[in-house]
């Protein structure tokens, strides 16, 4: 029995091979999305982790001599002396591909060797003697094996990520610099002897632990949070597909059930076919998901390291735990999708009547109630913001959002019936109210559109805002036209008396890690001069907050203030015995971390031996080239130790382009997801629309005009969501602006407007709707009159 | 003249038409004119072909040999744009299944075909909508009329436009015999009121009776 029903449920899909695409391609692609977002998310917290448990080094105290490197010499001194240090080199390794990081370590006494306890064929002298061996993640790896002249390299998956790791004796030959130590870890407790005494001029610091994993929360919650949305998009498109298959075979369960199939048996298989279809488009999402992620992974790893400097392997594994996830979402999307029908089956009288005029008369009667529950829904998602926190914030963001998507069929019947009644001809007045007649069997391609289109707008307006404010940002605190790295205190004295002819203005940039309002964070002094009056980008100031710097008061940045909730007039405490107020508040962008200014003498009263090595030059634009030049070839100095403002803010301006290259492109495929749920639904309602056309055509109208009006009606119906979606989108962009992130990044950013985006953006709504409707009207200008004469006749 | 065929008053001819459905012929060699004003009912078996011949009557479908002329336009000449004007501003069709536009509400499925054609005449239509009773309803949807309510409504929508061929398709098939009287008096009046030729497939002998002319499908032929 059960077998017999089986077939004849299944037998649908045989005759409908569309639906069954359409059913199964939505359901993949939903769970492709979520499933790249996951895997990306899983890709860079497996990073983080490895670099938390590989290099503790971050937790450890660093000794270190702000006026130039260790010696060897130095090094054993204190060693002898009684303190447990292990010796680090870190530099830069030019390859064709760019720079690597590589670090140096002695593999004798430093302690996160165990790492190499996994490698096989590796023998500890292979590594201390020459031509040692260099260790990489087997990504990086690859790309150092094609460069000659460098030792073996060791492909170790529990290597450091984005790191080259060496004998600290090969690296010093790869980097020229023989017998230099950068820093030195301390291994073990404290000896008992004076830093000072055995090292002088040398600082130990504890340094911050860089919770990499909490700074990266937000990012990673908004990723999430795309993905989640992209989810729901392909949602409303298997919804769709499945409502309709559903209201379909009714007749075929109605007469199952007349037969004598028990309504828990139909109700099985149904459940069945579900877990099915599931699995079909769960594996079939998987893989298109690791091929999504595996495309952006470069990028999300570029932001990352970028925006928090964590290093995420740009290479992506196959995790279980997304891959499972990812089939747990394709099943719930296909439980979700199903349900609604499967409690029908159980409600509704055998009897009732079917077909898919009966589904969407149906639907229609129910605009009203999902207006009003989404209605709710957004007021509910607003009331949220009143809990604060980053969680509130997405959630009126969801609540705005599925609220709007609830209300969109009920007001666009609302818009087009007034349409209809003032259009003139039979034509327009028949489009019109057709427009309306369809709406049922499209809302819920067209809610996934509003959503796809918010989320543009949306996003958009909020990246684009960041864009102005961030470029406009740049351009103020890059002010001074050249960046100069001295190798020691005495050489930065040298070139500064060098410069003081030749340049308007030598700016020092001194600064030193201390406690902000016990937080660990980075205060820097400066000089009284114009540069800072006129550039420095404040939110909030005093009355006269340089003169109250030099005074002694301070200026915090946006994101000290806003986590500590300290505004303009509060005091800040800095090192111990070492308290000042806030004379302003600058912006800070890009930084996750607590930083503040102070005038340079109260700076060198508490720290007096802090490096100055750094300084920023003004000239006129047209002479920095010569400048740099003459400095290089004067000073000796290399490459990267002068830099032209123009390159950092070009690299700046990459690194944001980087980071919301993702985001752009998971907008795009959620685009591409409405336009196919418009499609989906135009492909499934077709059989169901002949007889709305073949009257009309019998009267006159030809196939290619119905087409025409068949292309016009869909991108007519995207352009009001399109219009919907714009206030929607602007008060989305508010929300992530004003709410998220300020608690994401802890910056609020100005809200700028971009009609042009507005208009490309309507643009594509149009063209996903026309190319969505351009396979149905293909269709029916082919169509056989034979076909249209089966909706007058039965008789032959 | 609202036709013009050399001269006298032929509106439609058929000359040696012949079709087939699925490789099995459904009619050969089929010949026969309508004159304008003329009211002529097609009776047969289920499944002889008759909607068809109406089909390719009002230009909906080809035959597979023959000719046909409607008012001396010769039908295999037009593309199927030209069908389409065809159809708009010379055919009425009324159907089994009404097949009204259910977004649009009865005042405007009434007018929607002599809107079409570019020929709304008020007064007719106005006419047309009280001798067929429909006044009462002209603002409601067609989806809450009665079956002959909305069988009276496709005849208006036919009608209004004051085609020179009414092609009728089981007309009364859809309703009780009450209600399919009344809504063959009302069709048969205006269709003279109008001066339309009439040309209706029926299942019923006693329908076919009232028409002027009769004509029957058997087995391929007309006779």
């Amino acid at each position: 029995m059960t077998r017999t029903a089986a077939h004849a449920l299944l037998s649908h899909w045989v005759h409908r091979p569309v639906q069954f695409i359409t059913l199964v391609l939505g359901l993949a692609l939903a769970t492709a999305l979520w499933s790249a977002v996951q895997a990306i998310n899983a890709e860079a917290r497996a990073s983080y982790a490895s670099a938390a448990n590989l290099l503790e080094n971050a937790a450890r105290p660093v000794i270190q001599r702000p006026s130039g490197p260790i010696t060897l010499e130095e090094y054993v001194t204190l060693r002898r002396s009684g303190w447990p240090v292990t010796p680090l080199l870190e530099g830069r390794l030019p390859t064709p591909n760019g720079r690597v990081q590589i670090l140096g370590v002695d593999l004798l006494s430093w302690p996160d060797v165990v790492i190499l306890g996994d490698a096989p064929d590796v023998a500890p002298e292979d590594l201390l003697t020459p031509p040692g061996r260099l260790i990489a993640r087997p990504a990086l790896a690859k790309r150092l094996e094609a460069i000659p002249d460098l030792p073996t390299v060791i492909a170790l998956d529990t290597a450091p990520a984005g790191l080259v790791l060496a004998d600290i004796g090969l690296v010093e030959r790869l980097l020229n610099r023989t017998g230099q130590i950068d820093r030195l870890e301390l291994i073990d407790s404290l000896p008992q002897t004076d830093l000072q005494t055995a090292l002088p001029g040398a600082t130990l610091t504890y340094p911050e632990t860089p919770d990499t994993a909490r700074l990266t929360d937000s990012f990673h919650l908004n990723l999430t949070a795309f993905g989640l949305l992209a989810f729901a998009v392909g949602l409303f498109v298997i919804h769709g597909v499945s409502g309709l298959a559903f209201e379909e075979r009714r007749g075929t369960f109605r007469t199952l059930r007349a037969l004598g199939l028990p309504l828990p048996v139909l109700t099985h298989l149904i459940l069945a076919e579900l877990v099915v279809l599931a699995l079909i488009a769960g594996l079939l999402g998987i893989a298109l998901g690791y091929v999504l992620a595996t495309a952006l992974l470069p990028d999300v790893s570029a932001s990352l390291r970028g925006l928090y400097g964590a290093q995420v392997d740009a290479t992506l594994t196959l995790r279980w735990p997304w891959v499972l996830g990812g089939m747990g979402m394709a099943l719930l999307g296909a439980l979700t999708a199903g349900a609604q029908g499967l409690l029908r089956l159980r409600r509704v009288p055998l009897l009732a009547a079917t077909g898919p005029d009966r589904w969407a008369s149906a639907a229609a009667r129910q605009f009203s109630i999902m207006a009003l529950g989404g209605a709710l829904l957004a007021i509910s998602g607003l009331a949220a913001l009143g809990f604060g926190g980053l969680i509130a914030g997405f959630a009126a963001i969801s609540g705005l959002l599925l609220g709007a998507a609830l209300a969109l069929p009920a007001l666009l019947r609302l818009i087009l019936t007034r349409i209809a009644r003032r259009a003139r001809g039979p034509v327009s007045q028949w489009v019109w109210s057709d427009m309306s007649a369809q709406l049922p069997g499209l809302s819920l391609a067209l809610m996934a559109l509003l959503l796809a289109l918010a989320t543009n707008i949306g996003v958009g307006t909020m990246v684009s805002s960041f864009r102005l404010t961030f470029t406009g940002w740049l351009d103020q605190r890059l002010a001074a036209e050249v960046y100069l790295r001295a190798r020691s205190d005495e050489q930065a004295e040298e070139i500064a008396a060098w410069l003081t002819p030749r340049t308007d203005a030598v700016l020092p940039i001194r600064f030193v890690d201390t406690q902000l309002n016990g937080r660990p964070g980075r205060v820097y002094g400066i000089i009284d001069h114009a540069t800072y009056h006129d550039n420095w980008p404040l939110i909030a100031a005093g009355e006269t907050p340089w003169q109250a710097l030099q005074n002694g008061a301070i200026l915090v940045n946006e994101q000290l203030a806003r986590q500590v909730g300290l505004w303009v007039g509060d005091p800040v405490a800095l090192s111990p015995g070492w308290q000042a107020e806030i004379a302003g508040i600058y912006s800070d962008y890009g930084n996750p971390h607590p930083q503040a200014i102070v005038g340079m003498s109260t700076l060198l009263h508490h720290h007096p031996n802090i490096p100055n090595r750094q300084m920023g030059l003004r000239l006129d634009r047209a002479d920095v080239p010569t400048l740099v030049t003459d400095l290089r070839a004067t000073f000796d100095l290399p490459v990267d130790a002068v830099t032209d403002q123009r390159q950092i803010k070009a690299a700046s301006l990459q690194v944001f382009e980087r980071t919301f290259l993702v985001t752009g492109a998971l907008n795009v495929l959620t685009l591409g997801v409405a336009g196919f749920a418009i499609l989906t639904s135009l492909l499934t309602l077709w059989s169901a629309r002949l007889p709305q056309l073949a009257p009309v055509w019998a009267m006159g109208l030809s196939r290619r005009d119905l087409a025409r009006l068949e292309v016009l009606r869909s991108c007519g119906l995207a352009a009001l969501t399109a219009l919907v979606a714009l206030p929607l989108g602007l008060a989305l962009a508010w929300l992530l602006l004003a709410v998220v992130n300020v608690e994401a990044f802890g910056w609020r950013l100005p809200m700028f407007l971009f009609p042009l985006d507005w208009l490309r953006l309507m643009a594509l709504a149009l063209l996903a709707g026309a190319l969505a409707a351009l396979i149905p009207a293909r269709r029916l200008t082919r169509l056989a009159p034979a076909t249209l004469l089966k909706v007058f006749s039965h008789d032959r | 003249m609202r036709f013009d065929c050399n001269g006298s008053d032929m509106l439609l001819e058929l000359q040696s038409v012949s079709k087939s459905f699925d490789a099995r012929p459904l009619f050969t060699d089929v010949s026969l004119q309508l004159d304008g004003g003329e009211t002529v009912a097609l009776t047969g078996e289920s499944g002889s072909g008759k909607s068809t011949l109406l089909h390719l009557m009002g230009a909906l479908d080809d035959p597979d040999s023959g000719d046909i002329r409607l008012g001396g336009t010769q039908y295999a000449t037009l593309n199927d744009r030209g069908r389409a004007d065809l159809r708009r501003t010379r055919i009425g069709l009324v159907f089994q299944q009404f097949n009204l536009i259910g977004s649009l509400n009865v005042a405007a499925n009434l007018t929607f075909q002599a809107r079409l054609a570019g020929r709304e005449d008020q007064d007719w239509t106005g006419h047309v909508t009280a001798r067929l009773g429909l006044n009462d309803v002209l603002t409601q949807s067609t989806e809450t009329l009665s079956g002959g309510q909305q069988q009276r409504v496709a005849i208006g929508r036919a009608l209004a436009a004051r085609p020179d061929l009414l092609l009728a398709d089981e007309p009364t098939g859809n309703l009780d015999e009450a209600n399919s009287d009344r809504v063959l008096d009302l069709m048969l009046d205006l269709v003279q009121e109008s001066g339309t030729a009439l040309f209706l497939v029926t299942h019923s002998e006693g329908v076919a009776a009232r028409l002027s002319r009769r004509l029957h499908l058997s087995q391929g032929r007309v006779s």
